[in-house]
């Protein structure tokens, strides 16, 4: 029983009070918005000035304003936005407080025996099948809550700023304090189904999201396309869930780690259910073939592409494969498939990202390179390293959505001033030397940009770093290297994502080198009338960049590797490695099992060859790219070429929409539906009989003019002479 | 509460008593009817529609007693009754309920003043008379989930079809004629055989005793058929089950039938009465053949059309222009799930099974209940009239969304617990027909959200929309209760779980199946 466990006494018996928190926001906020959404006060921006005042270019922040045009100059703020202003972004900061007690709590625990499990109560007690709705406390669950709730509350705060004068002020935070609901549930679950639950949430919150502005077909269509994407993923996640119960009987993560064993190592079932997994995984954290739901999710409000697209959700199949180890470390192959699919989605969003005008769109496309990191790092084992960079992620990447997001804000206020409704306030060929009238956000997105590109001592440059070396280190031996994945040696594959991710490294300093010229260096290019209102944003949202650039800056402190800590005095070398050690350890050192640790100075070379490809990288793009050179978004001529193919995206939406969506409808319209159901059925069952037909219906006539009793004749005696035949037959 | 239940003697009399109240109902109705001949046609909608709300709410408060008073765990069946009808013949007036019935007696009983909410303002043509049949159709559909004699329960299940029957053909749409007609020809084809059947069976176990044998304990027990006599036996009860469900390809019935009704009727029809047919699988096909329903002939072709019926009602589901129509063809898509769920053999999959009945009973009831709300206002069922309507109906948005996404198995909400134990227990027994129905909820997202898009998203273009005004108090009240049971079988299905699970259970035992009790597993294979 639970009681035994030493933090039984501690404030981690208060963690469902960590879900528990947003989902009062959640019901608090979406009252409000019900209220108000079923008796319209008179000072309420009516929903209908907004969405239709302003061209079709102008995104996000445009919508948040729009309605100015119908209310006169000012736009008067929800009439519930004081309470909302407070709840919303007040759980969060209830829920880091109390996540914050819980870690100390942890700490001070010499040694955790087990993951602390909370049942909260039975959810479906079925036969073999017990299942509770149960909260389970680790090391890993704890990073991702501090991640979660701690950006979580930057995020809300930086919020209630960017969305002040939106007419769904109310409906917007019910639905983020939702989804900190469900990503809490995610990664607290005690078994596979209560992470589900929350895998679905998150979704669900997404798709809400993505279409808050639901008024543009765009919008909605975007988050469709995310929910449905999702759920191919999520298919395969059921499938993993539905192989482990018939082979071990149990969804619980604590059983299945004891149990686990049972499956034979390397065997069918183990890497099915790994490899169904993964596919859950490819669809919530965007990986080949199912990344491309998540640059079309840009079309959600800026925050929360910080949040949800970003910093958290996205993660959550990083966190899956983790959570997972003890199962992929008995199957090579999946390990050396979620490798593999992680390095050729980290090069391959970078080529995209290389030619993308959006400044939104540069950022999705590097999450989803990003996320193809992590996945290189929790495939080959390195569980640690991929949960690092995960954290550190968080960290940088929120910082650039909420820069972009200070940016498209500033911009989009310099037109609105202007009374400019035709120009992207998106597009960086409209920017250009934001740099003089948002110094703030430039110091800060720089740093976010040099953490990225993997440039000492910024936070991106250790987490990356390690997970490049330990691809390395496993391709010389381990598990993996042994195994063969479609008849190509281990070790060769692993080399291949070494090299994959050395290439996406430099493709990423280029890109977001150019992003930055582009946004913040160079004459700008936002007219002359709008130029003068370009300004800063308020505090409550540099507030919350200022904080993300302190992490993003100084991340990498949570896990210094030995070369360094060895030189410098800097402190403990692997705090986050002895941290999760009890959770992912077992399954490393299976992974890892039989290698010698790479040499000092192998290491010392490989820390070398990454830097010098991202000081390389900034300078290719410092030297190439010229800013001055660009003319406003109206004024600019089509790519050619492969720039061309780069900038639409390989025409990837294009190919899966003419050989797999296209063709599904016609054939259900066409083949099934008028085909089998009208044509084939109807015909032979209905109307092929024809005598029969006219008999009964006959006999329905008779009906229709209310005999009853005629009917119930003709019943019995149709049922006796039947049943004569059938007595004289047998 | 028990205690104050058997001091009332509230088990012997309750079946009895929900059977006759709304007989009694309609027979008040119709002699309403009769007084009030030549009054305004407001005030008579208004006595007619409040008579019946009266006797549905007293239905409704009487039956909540069942979910205390009966004893779940026992063999026995619960507040039985067991009188002589014609005892020259054998039948009895044998009504009793396990967990299993008194589920779908509660379903049924909660759900109908809901209906009478929903018909309020839009029935106004002999609205007496619609009333007394939806009352009389009442009794028809309790009768069958308590019947315990098969005489009497064919009665009462020929005595569900003429009120439907009616209830489209006059109050239906355009094609009502064509509709009920097909509905009546489908579903009687199907019955007559089952009684032929029933017939048989009744004299052939009664043949040394002098007079037929009707009971249903006693022809469970019985059941010595030969294999040829056992698989004919069961393709008669499976036809009319399968029509009823309805299985592919005995489904065309519904989509018309489900179009043509009026509101009411589309949610009893899809709420209740496809229920009638996987309930009769479970209650009477099976346990009184198991011999020829675990032939892995005969099981593996009810399993191989139940898929086929999942993914093809999804994917018909996709292209259709009109919202009631992709209703209906996704309901073939959901009974389809409960039938692989019953056909596992599996406790999982049964209880996943009876979990989906009651679920599609709430977010399909919910759905037709929607779809009727905007319909009276626009008069028009095709999506492509919509759009916006989240702008200027903000509440019937957050409505049709809780629904949908219940509907599309979106876990926190009942659809999911449903289908997640379907297919769970399924994938035990056959992985591959899992797998390939685990697909559907790709395509369940991609049907709903696209309607859920084309009506309450995207800009607000047709003029007549942008005047539409939002549920009112009573709309709004009517939807709420089954909002609440859609989150709380999602959050906390187990004291359903738990009313079913005995007789669930023993369905699986009977079947051979893998059955388990709570926690330790019975019995494995064989039997």
């Amino acid at each position: 029983m639970v009681e035994a466990h030493p933090l039984a006494e501690t404030a981690a018996r208060f963690v469902w009070w960590l879900p528990a928190l947003p989902l009062i926001g959640f019901l608090v906020n979406g009252a409000l918005a019900f209220v108000a959404a079923a008796k319209p006060g008179p000072a309420d921006p009516s929903a209908d000035s907004h969405g239709d005042a302003h061209g079709t270019d102008a995104h996000d922040a445009g919508h948040a304003h729009a309605d100015d045009h119908g209310h006169g100059a000012h736009a008067p703020r929800h009439r519930f936005a004081a309470i909302t202003s407070i709840v919303g972004p007040g759980v969060l900061v209830l829920a880091f407080g109390l996540a914050v007690a819980i870690f100390a709590a942890m700490r001070g625990v010499a040694e955790m025996p087990a993951p602390y499990v909370n049942v909260l109560f039975h959810w479906m007690p079925v036969g073999t099948l017990q299942l509770d709705a149960a909260l389970q406390l680790d090391a890993l669950s704890m990073v991702m809550v501090l991640v979660i709730t701690g950006v979580g509350t930057l995020i809300h705060l930086f919020s209630v700023g960017y969305m002040q004068d939106d007419p769904g002020y109310p409906r917007y935070f019910a639905y983020l304090n939702l989804f900190v609901f469900f990503m809490l549930l995610l990664v607290l679950g005690a078994n596979y189904v209560v992470t589900f639950v929350g895998w679905e949430g998150v979704g669900l919150c997404s798709y809400l999201l993505i279409g808050f502005w639901f008024s543009d077909t765009a919008n909605a269509d975007a988050g469709k396309k995310a929910f449905v994407v999702n759920r191919i993923g999520d298919f395969g996640f059921m499938v993993a869930m539905f192989l482990l119960f018939a082979n071990l009987g149990t969804l619980n993560y604590a059983d299945i780690a004891a149990q686990a064993g049972h499956l034979p190592a390397g065997g069918v079932v183990v890497t099915a259910i790994c490899l169904f997994l993964f596919l859950g995984c490819a669809g919530k954290s965007a990986q080949i073939p199912l990344y491309i739901w998540l640059p079309d999710a840009m079309a959600g409000p800026t925050p929360v592409s910080a949040l949800i697209h970003a910093a958290t959700m996205v993660t959550a199949g990083v966190f899956l494969v983790a959570r997972s180890s003890m199962l992929f470390a008995l199957a090579p192959v999946a390990c050396l498939t979620v490798a593999l699919v992680g390095g050729a989605t980290a090069l391959f969003a970078a080529t995209i990202g290389l030619k993308q005008w959006d400044i939104k769109k540069v950022l999705a496309y590097s999450t989803v390179s990003q996320l193809g990191y992590m996945f290189v790092g929790v495939g080959v084992g390195a569980y640690t390293a991929g949960v690092f960079h995960l954290v550190t992620h968080a960290f940088f990447k929120a910082l650039l959505f909420l820069g972009s997001g200070s940016v498209i804000f500033a911009m989009h206020r310099a037109y609105h001033a202007t009374g400019n409704h035709a120009d992207d306030a998106q597009d960086m060929r409209n920017m250009g030397g934001l740099r003089q009238y948002m110094p703030v956000t430039w110091a800060l997105m720089w740093i976010a940009t040099l953490a990225i590109a993997g440039v000492p001592p910024f936070a991106g440059f250790f987490s990356k770093d390690e997970i490049l070396g330990e691809t390395f280190a496993r391709a010389h031996g381990s598990t993996l290297a042994d195994a063969t994945l479609l008849g190509i040696h281990g070790s060769t594959v692993l080399y291949v994502v070494w090299i994959l991710g050395l290439a996406a490294a430099l493709l990423t300093a280029i890109y977001m080198t150019r992003m930055m010229l582009y946004t913040f260096h160079g004459p700008n290019r936002t007219g002359d009338a709008a130029r003068p209102h370009l300004a800063e944003a308020p505090w409550i949202m540099t507030g919350p960049l200022v904080v993300l650039g302190v992490l993003s800056a100084a991340g990498g402190w949570l896990n210094l590797p030995e070369v360094v800590t060895n030189i410098l005095p800097v402190g403990k070398a692997g705090a986050l490695e002895h941290w999760l050690e009890p959770v992912v350890g077992g399954a490393t050192s299976r992974i890892a099992a039989g290698a010698a640790p790479t040499a000092a100075s192998t290491e010392e070379l490989l820390i070398g060859v990454a830097v010098a490809i991202a000081v390389a990288g900034i300078a290719i793009a410092v030297v190439r790219l010229k800013p001055a050179n660009l003319v406003p978004k109206p004024a600019a001529p089509p790519s050619t070429g492969f720039a061309r193919v780069l900038e639409n995206k390989w025409y990837v939406d294009e190919v899966y929409d003419a050989t797999v969506v296209k063709p599904t409808y016609v054939a259900s319209r066409a083949v099934l539906w008028k085909g089998v159901d009208v044509g084939l059925i109807d015909t032979l069952l209905v109307n092929g009989s024809a005598a029969a037909a006219r008999f009964l219906g006959w006999v329905g006539s008779q009906l229709q003019s209310g005999q009853v009793g005629t009917y119930a004749w003709l019943l019995v005696i149709g049922a006796i002479l039947v049943l004569r035949v059938f007595a004289h037959v047998s | 509460m028990q205690s104050l239940m058997a001091s009332i003697g509230y088990n012997g009399w309750i079946l009895t008593t929900l059977l006759l109240i709304p007989l009694a109902g309609a027979v008040t109705l119709v002699a309403q009817a009769r007084a009030s001949g030549h009054a305004d046609p407001e005030a008579r909608m208004a006595a007619a529609r409040r008579t019946a709300l009266m006797f549905f709410v007293v239905e409704a408060v009487l039956s909540l007693g069942l979910w205390w008073s009966v004893d779940y765990v026992s063999a026995d069946w619960q507040a039985a009754v067991s009188v002589p009808w014609i005892p020259a013949w054998g039948i009895h007036y044998h009504v009793g309920v396990d967990g299993i019935a008194v589920i779908l007696i509660l379903l049924t009983t909660c759900l109908m003043p809901l209906t009478v909410l929903g018909s309020w303002t839009s029935v106004r043509e002999k609205p007496h008379a619609f009333y007394a049949l939806l009352l009389l159709l009442t009794t028809g559909m309790l009768g069958v989930f308590m019947s315990l004699d098969l005489v009497l329960f064919y009665v009462f299940w020929e005595l569900m079809l003429v009120p439907m029957y009616l209830i489209i053909g006059i109050w239906g749409g355009q094609r009502r004629l064509y509709a009920s007609l097909k509905f009546f020809l489908f579903t009687m084809l199907g019955s007559l055989l089952m009684l032929v059947a029933i017939l048989y069976i009744g004299f052939k176990t009664g043949a040394g005793a002098g007079a037929p044998v009707f009971d249903y304990d006693q022809l469970v027990a019985a059941g010595n058929y030969s294999t040829t006599a056992a698989t004919w036996l069961f393709v008669a009860f499976f036809l009319a089950f399968a029509v009823k469900v309805p299985m592919w390809p005995f489904h065309t019935w519904l989509p018309d039938a489900h179009v043509e009704a009026p509101t009411a009727g589309s949610v009893v029809l899809a709420s209740i009465m496809l229920k009638m047919g996987t309930f009769g699988f479970v209650r009477f096909a099976l346990p009184l053949f198991p011999s020829a329903a675990t032939t892995p002939a005969v099981r593996s072709a009810v399993i191989v059309l139940a898929v086929i019926g999942i993914v093809y009602g999804a994917l018909v589901s996709m292209v259709q222009p009109d919202f009631k129509k992709l209703v209906a063809y996704s309901s073939v898509s959901h009974l389809g799930f409960v039938m692989l769920g019953i056909f596992a053999f599996t406790t999982q999959g049964m209880q996943g099974a009876l979990l989906v009945n009651v679920n599609h009973g709430i977010s399909t009831g919910a759905l037709f209940l929607l779809i009727g709300m905007i319909y009276e206002r626009r008069h028009t069922r095709l999506i492509a009239d919509f759009g916006g309507l989240a702008k200027v109906m903000p509440m019937f948005a957050v409505m049709l969304s809780i629904v949908a996404m219940s509907s599309i198995g979106v876990p926190g909400t009942n659809g999911f617990v449903g289908e997640f134990l379907v297919l769970l227990g399924a994938f035990r027994t056959q992985p591959i027909a899992a797998t390939i129905a685990a697909t559907v909820v790709v395509f369940a997202a991609v049907y709903l959200l696209w309607a859920l898009q084309r009506i309450i998203y995207n800009p607000l273009t047709k003029p007549e929309n942008a005047s539409l005004k939002d549920l009112n108090w009573r709309e709004l009240g009517l939807l709420v209760p089954l909002v609440a049971g859609i989150v709380w079988l999602g959050v906390y299905p187990a004291p359903i779980l738990n009313r079913t699970h005995a007789a669930a259970t023993r369905v699986v035992v009977q079947m051979g199946g893998v059955a388990e009790s709570n926690g330790a597993t019975q019995s494995e294979g064989g039997r």
